[in-house]
């Protein structure tokens, strides 16, 4: 073929951002366990919300879909671990993650069916009515979920029959780290796949999507599904360390919080998704012990300054203040 | 038998006949050019015939299946595709990744959730022929937002292509280019496959004449003429329609 020659397309160097995410997950990791060593469960909870954080950023920050209610995933997950532990006597810890993640997923099928039907701001009023929902069944349902005492008596059988989940939460900490690395590799390699890059045009604009041949719904009803397998996942790492599920991991404020982590950090990257989880909540943390009273108003300065200063958030921005310094050499 | 077949398509808004009794063929290879002055129910046509809204009454059917009921991306994968009056086009994404999307979804692979369409052989090569007949193999790795309109209008024609459509209607194709750069579009709907049915609506008359060996009028949502570009100037009913619109300006331009 003659246009060949003409044809090749001028190369880009890709970063190599994966790689670079994993190591600095690793890093992280080690850092944080040796700087706090006697807040290993605040870490962890902070591992287990970066799940949630990231499993919205794909619907959100890829798919374009908003919602408050995402949280009904996390906590699906939660439950899901949590129960087949206290009920059913399955306490073997990845058996246990997979179910959650089955739950989480099962819960994004159900909600995305509901919440994918409207668009815009009816469909975030769907998402907080979907989140309402899961909750009062879970309250409800007192026989199976603990109601509003939370689901207690969930063990957990050592970790590969090897590593006890110790007091101390070190080896919680670490399983935390190990599935935050797995589930940040595959969601890589989906948001560079061929359907990452289609939800990504479902985003910016489902009517050229629609005119190229594709089904917006399934594209967003299939993201759904993977991002409640990460929330899953999450809550699942949550009831396994924490071994109590209480009602606020599936409650309005807890989706709230973590979309609000979502914004500070910068949608669509995954990077920010992290970034955003870790700053929340180490500020969080960090101001509560310094000003009990006045913490939350900080909190929201802190979001009112990045918002209005950053918009792109903490990452996104950072991101764009490097890409342009590079981009003015060319 | 004929490749696309409209029959007595019917649209009413609020009481309006915006298409009314619209009936046309598109044999394989045509390339006929739909005209009227403004509000004369074009867009509203190519809505009707794509599947972005519902006709009252009449039947669309595509190498002999009745299409009328079905939706939009159905009738995108059997063949029957569309430019938009404004462009549509992801702001953010690159046109390789456009037209990269644009092959895989036509390949049916655009749902795969591993590997990337720029490790794919096939699909590289065939993003890199689509975007360098079309001129645009420098751009393509720039987003979106940072091109040139008139470069964005030939991306538009570049998804087209690669979707290998059947027949293509183009919304305007120029809208919205500089008089200067018209002959880049101009050149691209040339290089469109012979065998491809296409229906252009455009107001720019000169690239009516030079495109269309076939031009329909529409009026007030009714067909009023339907014949050779060269007739089309002499027919009195066309003149009226026009008459105080820009009939004058269009022959100037």
């Amino acid at each position: 073929m003659a246009v060949l020659m003409d044809s090749t397309l001028p190369t880009r160097r890709r970063p190599l951002g994966t790689l670079i995410g994993i190591a600095v997950i690793i890093a992280a990791g080690i850092i944080g366990y040796f700087l706090f060593p006697n807040n290993l469960a605040l870490l962890t909870r902070i591992v287990a919300t970066m799940l949630l954080v990231l499993s919205i950023d794909l619907v959100t920050g890829y798919c374009g879909v908003a919602t408050l209610g995402h949280a009904a995933l996390f906590g699906a997950g939660a439950y899901g671990a949590g129960i087949v532990s206290a009920h059913f006597g399955i306490t073997e810890p990845l058996t246990m993650t997979l179910i959650g993640a089955a739950a989480g997923a099962v819960a994004g099928l159900v909600s995305g069916l509901v919440i994918l039907r409207a668009h815009g701001l009816p469909q975030l009023v769907l998402s907080i009515a979907v989140v309402h929902l899961f909750h009062e069944v879970a309250n409800k349902a007192s026989g199976w979920t603990g109601g509003s005492d939370g689901l207690s008596g969930i063990t957990t059988d050592a970790l590969l029959g090897l590593f006890e989940f110790d007091l101390w939460g070190r080896t919680a900490y670490f399983y935390g780290i190990a599935l935050l690395l797995i589930v940040f590799v595959l969601l890589r390699i989906l948001v560079q796949s061929p359907f990452g890059m289609l939800a990504r045009g479902v985003r910016e604009d489902p009517i050229r999507v629609a005119a190229m041949g594709a089904s917006v719904h399934s594209v967003m009803l299939r993201m759904y599904v993977i991002s409640g397998a990460v929330a899953g996942i999450g809550g699942a790492l949550n009831a396994i360390s924490t071994q109590v599920v209480g009602l606020d991991s599936l409650s309005f404020t807890m989706s709230a919080e973590a979309l609000v982590m979502l914004v500070l950090g910068g949608t669509g990257s995954l990077y920010g998704a992290m970034v955003g989880t870790v700053s929340f909540m180490w500020f969080e943390d960090v101001v509560s012990a310094a000003n009990p009273f006045h913490w939350l108003t900080i909190v929201g300065a802190l979001l009112i300054v990045v918002v209005l200063f950053a918009p792109k958030g903490l990452y996104g921005s950072a991101a764009a203040f490097l890409s342009r310094r590079r981009g003015g050499g060319k | 038998m004929s490749l696309f077949e409209v029959k007595n398509l019917r649209k009413n808004f609020g009481g309006l006949a915006v298409t009314d009794n619209v009936s046309l063929s598109l044999a394989p290879g045509d390339r006929l050019a739909l005209i009227g002055p403004n509000g004369a129910g074009k867009t509203t046509f190519v809505n009707l015939v794509t599947g972005h809204i519902k006709p009252d009454g009449g039947s669309i059917a595509l190498a002999g299946e009745d299409v009328t009921g079905l939706k939009a991306r159905q009738r995108v994968s059997r063949g029957l595709v569309r430019s938009f009056q404004v462009t549509r086009l992801f702001a953010d994404m690159t046109p390789q990744e456009h037209v990269a999307l644009a092959i895989l979804q036509r390949d049916g692979k655009s749902t795969r959730m591993f590997g990337r369409h720029d490790a794919m052989r096939e699909v590289v090569e065939e993003v890199g022929e689509i975007l360098n007949l079309l001129g645009l193999t420098e751009l393509a790795h720039l987003k979106v937002r940072e091109i040139a309109y008139g470069q964005q209008r030939l991306l538009e024609i570049a998804l087209a292509m690669a979707l290998r459509p059947k027949v293509l209607l183009l919304d305007e194709p120029a809208a919205g280019v500089p008089q200067s750069e018209t002959a880049r579009i101009e050149r691209a709907l040339d290089m469109l496959p012979p065998e491809l049915a296409v229906l252009m609506i455009e107001h720019d008359m000169d690239l009516v004449f030079r495109f269309a060996k076939r031009v329909m009028v529409l009026a007030a949502g009714a067909v009023i003429f339907d014949g050779s570009p060269q007739d089309v100037t002499q027919d009195v009913r066309v003149r009226e329609a026009y008459l105080g619109s820009y009939a004058n300006a269009g022959s100037a331009a």
